[in-house]
């Protein structure tokens, strides 16, 4: 097989961290090669963050580059738009269909763009959900993250049984079932 | 493979570690090496501890070492320079049990204020450099590491990089080996560097040096590829990964020690391939001295000295590939800022307000220097803050300095800023310093320190206040206030920065990330009484956006509740309100 390139990015704080050791278990469950590689420190303080996710039979850097990812997971809209030239020119688009103003739209310094979800569908097949609506819908904000992770389950190479085993096992023990079913509203939605 | 797992680069060092059988690990947190030590901390066998800075963690790793037991020092690059006095000597005493220090270099500096290559200091040091690849060679190195340390009486560098401290790959776990106490002998020609002494050991270095450089073209750690021999790589570190990636088919010499170089092995190397590239990330160290040997190669022509590296640089560069690759959208960039709720934004708001300047150093708190706060002037290094305010006094005399500050974290205050402090007592400097205690090492993760009362094994211990601290100098003005309490901030920052004297201010606050730190309320805008003035999006805080109508929404989700906003709107368009309570 391939090596397979995964992106995660998003603003610093929304759990990409998390996300990584998910797909690290899946990837090493499945006895894959794996690779993977985060942003700690200060960077995570709100800013725009990057983890790259890279399996196969033998992985040899751990980043993935400009026009290799093969999908990018975006847990805000803007974040999508800035890493989209990193995807391969069949790459795929899972956004989390969020607005968080940078602070230099905040500061009134730059604008934020409009029409971001037109733009992503224009240049990639693109699946976006308003997650954390979903989340909230469920009772826990926080779990909006694996609904964006159960939307891009489906362009990955494990079984759903896979992913329900490895989220059960590396969230917190009391938020298992809440977590699960965030994973199914990703899972089934269209 | 029963024994596998996945680690990040720091956790395999701190594996490495465990497995060579260290008993003593001491550490100040520095982003990308932090998470060597929280993970060394799982380890029962090992004693580890959070040193109040990086010198004070080498010389608790030497006293163990010289003890007999095998000690392991880790720090951020710019740590090294901090721990640099003992690192310079102790090359020169040499080791009983083995001695490795940790260095996390940061090409592209995610999280640091310079680019510096760990090598350069190791040179000038003439102490062994080994630079793993990944997170299987972090724990093979340092176990070798280990072994190199005592058998050539030399400290061992392991020089990392944020790539790799910060990337997870499979590795295969092996068992603890216990080495036995070596034997503590009084040897005070080795151990006590005065000048008749240290004369003798320098000729030692210099003769287990050409030993290194002799025995080290037989190193497993480095290792040659032979396949195209029409062009070759020499390449060490992360840097490796990118030339496997784009040129698999390359010949490949991957130097594990990178410091002193094995001359024959690379002379050998490059007689062998028709183009010889050198790939390193940061300074040309390896090309130059190739280079001096007369052996053609390329290098920085075409590589970077700046940030990190790439397989796409080689595609590029050397295969002059065309990407196709599409361009990046023009988009607003995304600096990291403080958190909702931070207590730093508070303290902040008062400072821009009284449009005071601050003398600023290393934490969380340096995003101050940004829009739409702008209250950080400088920041230099750890602990400059203190210092660097005492110099602009000194320069331009008392009232020069009356509207400024010098703000330090409770953390960086320990680490070298306390020595900044005393020199303003003994040398009659009357600034006005703001600690900004949140109770723990922020920024890096949440360490704790010499103030927090408890050490890195998690156990109870006598917290250093930071008030008696100030009060033991013989500081008669220190004050501690409420970070979030604006209105008494404000009055005591006005009237310390006039006094002609030294004065200490506390804002004190947790930090908000901090495990257990509840904040009981978020804040609501009321639309209709909201006049649309902006004093509440003042300090910046990213919860709060401004409605097209004018209004202000904030984030439920984002919202801590800290109540800055609400103390600092004058229509009472702001509520705090319970956070179950709907």
């Amino acid at each position: 097989m391939e090596t397979k390139n995964i992106m995660i990015v998003g603003v610093g704080g929304q759990g990409t961290l998390l996300t990584s050791r998910i797909l690290g278990k899946l990837a090493i469950n499945a006895k894959y090669d794996v690779k993977l590689s985060e942003v700690h420190g200060m960077a995570q303080r709100g800013g725009s963050v990057v983890t790259f996710v890279r399996y196969g039979k033998n992985v040899a850097e751990p980043i993935v580059e400009a026009g290799q990812a093969d999908v990018l997971i975006a847990f805000e809209r803007l974040e999508a738009l800035r890493y989209l030239h990193f995807l391969k020119k069949d790459g795929v688009i899972i956004v989390n269909d969020q607005r968080i103003d940078p602070i230099t739209v905040v500061t009134g310094a730059a604008e934020y763009p409009e029409g971001i979800l037109d733009t992503l569908k224009a240049a990639h097949t693109t699946y976006a959900i308003d997650a954390m609506a979903e989340a909230k819908k469920l009772g826990n904000s926080k779990t909006f993250n694996i609904v964006v992770l159960g939307m891009a389950a489906q362009h990955m190479d494990y079984s759903k049984e896979d992913w329900l085993e490895v989220i059960a096992s590396t969230v917190p023990p009391k938020t298992v079932d809440i977590n699960l079913k965030a994973f199914e509203i990703g899972w089934n939605h269209a | 493979m029963e024994n596998q797992a996945i680690l990040l680069g720091n956790e395999a060092i701190a594996r490495g570690a465990y497995e060579a059988g260290v008993k003593v690990s001491a550490a100040y947190p520095g982003t990308p090496s932090t998470e060597i030590s929280e993970n060394i901390v799982k380890y029962k066998e090992i004693y580890s501890e959070w040193s109040p800075n990086e010198k004070v963690a080498m010389e608790v790793a030497i006293g163990a070492s010289i003890s007999g037991v095998r000690a392991m020092a880790s720090m951020k690059h710019v740590g090294v320079n901090v721990a640099a006095d003992p690192l310079y000597t102790i090359s020169y005493s040499g080791v009983n049990g083995g001695l490795v220090l940790v260095a996390a270099d940061d090409p592209g500096m995610y999280s640091s204020q310079n680019e510096q290559d760990t090598r350069c200091v190791a040179r000038a040091a003439q102490v062994p450099v080994l630079e793993p690849s990944d997170s299987q060679d972090a724990k093979d190195f340092i176990k070798f590491a280990f072994e190199m340390s005592e058998k050539y009486d030399t400290p061992v560098i392991v020089r990392t990089t944020t790539r790799l401290a910060h990337s997870q790959g499979l590795v295969e776990l092996c068992e603890r080996k216990e080495i036995e106490d070596k034997p503590y002998e009084r040897n005070i020609q080795k151990y006590v560097m005065m000048p008749a002494m240290a004369q003798k050991r320098h000729l030692v270095v210099e003769a287990r040096t050409k030993a290194m450089i002799e025995d080290g073209c037989t190193f497993p750690i480095n290792k040659v590829e032979y396949n195209d021999l029409s062009v070759g790589f020499i390449t060490s570190g992360i840097p490796y990964t990118y030339v496997k990636e784009a040129m698999p088919n390359a010949s490949v010499l991957k130097l594990g020690m990178v410091n002193p170089l094995p001359r024959k092995l690379i002379e050998e190397f490059a007689s062998k391939v028709d183009t010889l590239y050198i790939f390193e990330e940061l300074d040309p160290v390896i090309e130059e001295q190739v280079k001096s040997w007369g052996i053609k190669c390329i290098g920085k022509e075409i590589f970077t000295i700046q940030g990190e590296y790439s397989a796409n640089m080689i595609r590029k560069a050397v295969l002059k590939e065309d990407l196709d690759l599409a361009t990046p959208a023009t988009v607003p960039a995304r600096p990291p800022i403080l958190c909702p709720g931070c207590p730093h934004r508070s303290v902040y708001s008062v400072l821009s307000k009284l449009k005071i300047h601050a003398a600023g150093d290393i934490g969380c708190y340096t995003l101050g220097a940004l829009a739409p706060l702008s209250v950080v002037d400088t920041t230099v290094c750890m602990g400059s803050s203190i210092s660097t305010l005492h110099g602009m006094e000194k320069a331009k005399g008392k009232d020069y300095i009356k509207n400024w500050v010098a703000v330090i974290g409770d953390s960086t205050f320990m680490h070298t800023g306390v020595n900044s402090l005393m020199n303003m007592v003994y040398n009659k400097g009357t600034g006005t310093v703001m600690i900004l205690d949140n109770s723990i090492t922020g920024m890096t993760g949440h360490q704790d320190h010499a103030g927090t009362g408890k050490t890195l094994m998690g156990e109870p211990t006598n917290a250093i206040s930071n008030y008696n601290l100030c009060k033991t100098l013989g500081i008669e003005h220190v004050y501690e206030v409420d970070a979030f309490n604006i209105k008494e901030l404000e009055e005591v920052i006005k009237r310390e920065t006039q006094r002609e004297e030294i004065s200490v201010i506390i804002t004190k606050a947790p930090c908000v990330l901090l495990k257990g730190n509840v904040f009981p309320n978020k804040c609501v805008a009321d639309p209709e009484k909201c006049k649309k003035c902006g004093m509440c999006l003042k300090p910046g805080c990213p919860a709060l956006t401004k409605q097209p109508d004018g209004t202000i929404r904030i984030d439920d989700t984002m919202c801590n509740g800290c109540g800055l906003c609400r103390q600092l709107c004058k229509f009472d368009a702001i509520k705090e309100v319970p956070v179950n309570g709907n």
